[in-house]
């Protein structure tokens, strides 16, 4: 057993020759005699004095070469190699291409490129039925006098109904606000040239303004604290990016707006972890709950970054009351993480509870501003989704600037 | 039996043991004997690969959360002074400290990463900018591809057309009127303005290619065009080939969200900064040994910010190795509309329009903010005939999809195809009648430009004006120019060029009345900087 170790212990003597079979006293028990012969050689390594040595090496090595290979096999796709004409045929480019490239095409077929795998994910088409539905309601749309037996649309949150208000605004004023007055500043020429990617200033101050009238007044919002979005959805997407890695977690409950499947995991790779709100509850929130969730998420190893919360809520329509919204901010100080307020339906409450917004809340602390963030757009208070303005509202400076970038 | 063999070899090879102990003292035996009995007992093999295994993985463990989790500084609460809130707060300061709540990592490397020349000579030209009558001693733009020479056509239209355009829009109830853009749109783009951009690109591009408008993607802006083919072509930590010198904003827009990495391909003066495909085949092997994944190349015609354009040959090669290495190739063609000079532009779509066997492998990133001088409107387009990319990148395209209003306009002006081609042609015009006076003001300071073909730049060889011959040398340069002369030029190690001394200087932002003042004072720091060479 010594072949190799000979030189270390000069002192030892073979007790057994390494390849004679009868020699028990590993692990071998009793083996064939072929057995034997491949154990026994295998035993003295073993039971060696280099087994520490070989026992850690081989091990290590089988592990770590065990982990590259789940590495590439995870990254590399099964392509087919194509075979290689290599450099040769940029050489031929200088005859007429078709010579060379029919030799290509006979050459063998050359496997199909591939796109990314989030790509694939992202294209299957969607089986949920939030999104059948919407589909099936604009191929098949419903009229009054042109097609009656049309279906009609009650998945779309979209405002037509004063839609005729906004309508002839713009036709008495589209013209003096896109060509310009006296002052060309706002003219249509003098913005197709560069500004700054978070929106004008101009356009910032005008929606702070229209923020504070649609949340009750009682709130002013400031301007250099806004980033402009093309629609809510990035502005969603953005404020994930901006607060949670890869791999991370926010807390919503539920139910919740479907979109928030696709515009919080798509491309960011965020987890979302639903907290249950029932009808004995009228489906409220409660604190427990949340509490509960963020305790298993943290058992399977999920960070917690966040609470998603849409106040009025989608699809229930609830208001958060006062109560509700401290306990909120108390629950996050506590767990060190971020509340992130859909506040979209803002200005389209109609019953006779007040609006409470998450800035109101702040306005009376003095600390924990960084904690929270709000999400707003024009597409539903003001019936101009197609518009495409979103608004993230924060008081975190770097959150504002990582955004703005 | 093998028990009794370490206690034999005990006494006998205790200056021999296996863990190197060697001649020691008497104390060091005692603590080395033990362990050896365990070295060399039947559990050796074992203990060996369990202890060394566990300790491997607690390792890895305690570095990923040793990563994940920077630790928050404690931070002292202040006075409760809300009565209402009193009794639920006043148990927090009994509990501990709070901390601040932390943003992402990603959110943090964006936040310092604006440091690049190319961002910090921007905003100082917005913050004071020259102004031939307010602000004479303002900071002259040179660092911004902006075409602000057709501007005044594109106002005149607008002028002219967008009152017709709002009169009649309002009034009628169709898809166009204001009524019927107000609501949820498709987030790709409206069909008619996939129509128009499709026309306009095979305007722009002077070649008989038709652009197949179901194959395009809008979005808002071409940088968002350009991230979201890269979420769709490459994976997170997977890699895009790209020539060099490049666009500053790659390193955003392909790499900030997408965790996609860029491997320069550097291209030389010698070869007039030209891609050679031998460069571009050891860019890929060296990524290969590195273990990033190569999906593809990202290549600029016209090249920014050289300026050159890529003949057939070269475009035919590059299809060629990509189809070789199984990659996509991604062309930047924002520019092609703005070429002046005698060369012909050769566009990636031609390989789109007849190739079978290539068309799925090639994507063309284009816009209207350079050739139709509108940047601001942000309308950008990807134009690809691979079937799953088109389909995500139309989901995807709901994160950046343009405003509605502006595509109305849009529509309207790119139907306009009178007004459209007098516009590319006095563009032209004026584009080559400018980069001439500026190249030949440049030249009779000594500054060569190499020869480029199209963009609204030109690539200026400054090398004989830096102190030394290195990135610093440059950066001392830039920093002359931007602070003591007052230009805002884009130095080359910006653009990620691996010859310092060259410097993108734009000419589009400026009047012909302001290139003598640039002369001059490009001269007057050039005459304390020229080294002997």
């Amino acid at each position: 057993m010594n072949h190799s170790r000979s030189r270390r212990n000069p002192t030892r003597e073979p007790d057994f020759p390494t390849a004679k079979p009868p020699s028990p006293g590993g692990s071998s028990g009793g083996g064939a005699g072929a057995a034997m012969r491949l154990i026994v050689p295998l035993q003295g390594v073993v039971q060696g004095r280099g087994g520490l040595i070989l026992g850690s090496v081989i091990p290590a090595a089988l592990y770590y070469f065990f982990q590259l290979y789940l590495k590439r096999c995870r990254s590399a796709k099964p392509n087919s190699n194509p075979p290689s004409p290599s450099s040769s045929s940029a050489q031929l480019a200088e005859l007429s291409r078709s010579s060379s490239r029919s030799n290509l095409s006979s050459r063998g077929s050359v496997g199909p490129v591939r796109v990314s795998a989030r790509a694939n994910s992202i294209a299957k088409p969607n089986a949920s039925p939030y999104y059948i539905g919407l589909e099936r309601a604009s191929e098949d749309p419903y009229d009054r006098f042109d097609n009656p037996d049309g279906i009609m649309q009650l998945g779309l949150s979209e405002n037509r109904l004063s839609l005729d208000l906004i309508e002839t605004w713009i036709l008495e004023n589209l013209e003096r606000s896109m060509i310009g007055g006296a002052d060309g500043n706002l003219n249509i020429s003098g913005i197709a040239t560069y500004q700054p990617l978070d929106g004008m200033m101009e356009m910032k101050i005008a929606v702070a303004g229209f923020m504070s009238q649609v949340m009750g007044t009682t709130v002013s919002f400031d301007p250099s604290r806004l980033v402009l979005t093309s629609g809510a959805t990035p502005a969603i997407e953005t404020l994930c990016f901006c607060l949670a890695d890869q791999g991370n977690a926010f807390l919503v409950p539920t139910p919740y707006y479907p979109g928030f499947d696709r515009d919080m995991k798509w491309r960011t790779g965020v987890e979302l972890i639903p907290v249950h709100c029932r009808s004995s509850d009228n489906f409220a929130l409660s604190v427990t709950a949340l509490d509960q969730a963020f305790n298993q998420a943290r058992k399977r190893g999920q960070r917690v970054r966040g609470i998603l919360i849409s106040n009025p809520s989608n699809p229930i329509g609830n208001m958060l009351n006062k109560e509700t919204l401290y306990s909120l901010l108390d629950f996050a100080r506590e767990k060190n993480i971020h509340i992130i307020s859909d506040e979209i339906f803002a200005g389209s409450t109609y019953g006779s509870e007040e609006f409470v917004s998450m800035a109101e809340i702040l306005e009376s602390e003095d600390f924990d501003k960084d904690r929270v963030h709000i999400i707003y757009g024009l597409s539903k208070d003001l019936s101009l989704p197609g518009f495409r303005v979103g608004v993230i509202y924060s008081f975190n400076t770097s959150v504002l600037a990582a955004a703005k970038s | 039996m093998t028990r009794s063999r370490p206690s034999e070899s005990d006494e006998d090879s205790g200056p021999t043991t296996t863990g190197g102990g060697g001649g020691r003292g008497r104390t060091e035996m005692r603590v080395i004997v033990p362990l050896q009995g365990v070295v060399q007992g039947r559990g050796g093999l074992v203990l060996g690969s369990v202890i060394p295994c566990a300790l491997f993985y607690l390792l890895q463990l305690y570095f990923k959360r040793h990563r994940s989790e920077p630790t928050p500084p404690p931070q002292k609460l202040t006075e409760v002074s809300e009565l209402n809130r009193s009794l639920s707060r006043t148990h927090l300061p009994a509990r501990g400290s709070s901390a601040p709540a932390c943003v992402s990592t990603r959110a943090n490397s964006i936040v310092k990463s604006s440091d690049s020349p190319f961002y910090v000579g921007l905003k100082r030209v917005s913050e004071d900018p020259y102004d031939e009558l307010s602000n004479p001693e303002g900071v002259i733009q040179l660092g911004l591809a902006e075409n602000k020479l057709s501007l005044d056509l594109a106002r005149d239209w607008l002028a002219e057309n967008a009152k017709d355009w709002i009169l009649s829009g309002g009034g009628s109830s169709g898809p166009l009127s204001m009524g019927g853009i107000a609501n949820y749109q498709a987030s790709d783009g409206l069909v008619e303005l996939k129509v128009a951009v499709a026309g306009f690109m095979s305007q722009v591009m002077e070649r008989s290619i038709s652009f197949n408008p179901s194959q395009i993607v809008l979005t808002a802006g071409a940088a968002p065009a350009i991230e979201i083919l890269s979420f769709c072509l490459a994976d997170t930590g997977n890699a895009f080939l790209v020539p060099t010198p490049y666009y500053p904003s790659f390193d955003r827009d392909l790499k900030w969200r997408t965790g996609v990495e860029i491997i320069p391909v550097p291209c030389r003066s010698a070869d007039n900064f030209n891609l050679s495909i031998s460069a571009l085949d050891l860019a890929f092997d060296q990524g290969k040994k590195r273990g990033l994944k190569v999906r593809g190349i990202v290549i600029s015609n016209p090249s920014n910010p050289v300026g050159n354009l890529l003949n057939r040959e070269t475009i035919y090669s590059l299809v060629d190795f990509a189809r070789e290495k199984n990659i996509h190739i991604i062309s930047n063609e924002m520019f092609a509309g703005s070429t002046h000079g005698s060369e012909e532009f050769v566009s990636m779509a031609e390989i789109i329009d007849s190739e079978d066997l290539d068309r799925d492998r090639v994507h063309i990133v284009y816009g209207l903010s350079k050739d139709l001088c509108l940047p601001r409107f942000k309308v950008g387009v990807i134009y690809s005939s691979n079937e799953n990319v088109l389909a995500a990148a139309k989901k995807l395209s709901r994160f950046s999809s343009i405003s509605a209003p502006t595509q109305c306009l849009v529509i309207s002006m790119l139907s306009d195809i009178r007004f459209i081609q007098k516009f590319i042609q006095t563009n032209r015009e004026r584009l080559q009648r400018m980069y001439t006076k500026f190249v030949a003001g440049l030249k009779q300071l000594g500054i060569e430009c190499m020869r480029s073909s199209g963009g609204f730049y030109c690539w200026a060889d400054m090398r004989g004006l830096i102190r030394s011959y290195s990135e610093k040398g440059e950066l001392e340069l830039w920093n002359k120019l931007l602070n003591i002369a007052k230009i805002n030029v884009t130095p080359g190690s910006s653009c990620h060029c691996i010859e310092p001394g060259w410097f993108r200087c734009c000419f589009t932002t400026l009047t012909e009345k302001d290139i003598p003042v640039v002369m001059e004072r490009i001269r007057k720091v050039s005459e304390t900087c020229i080294s002997p060479r």
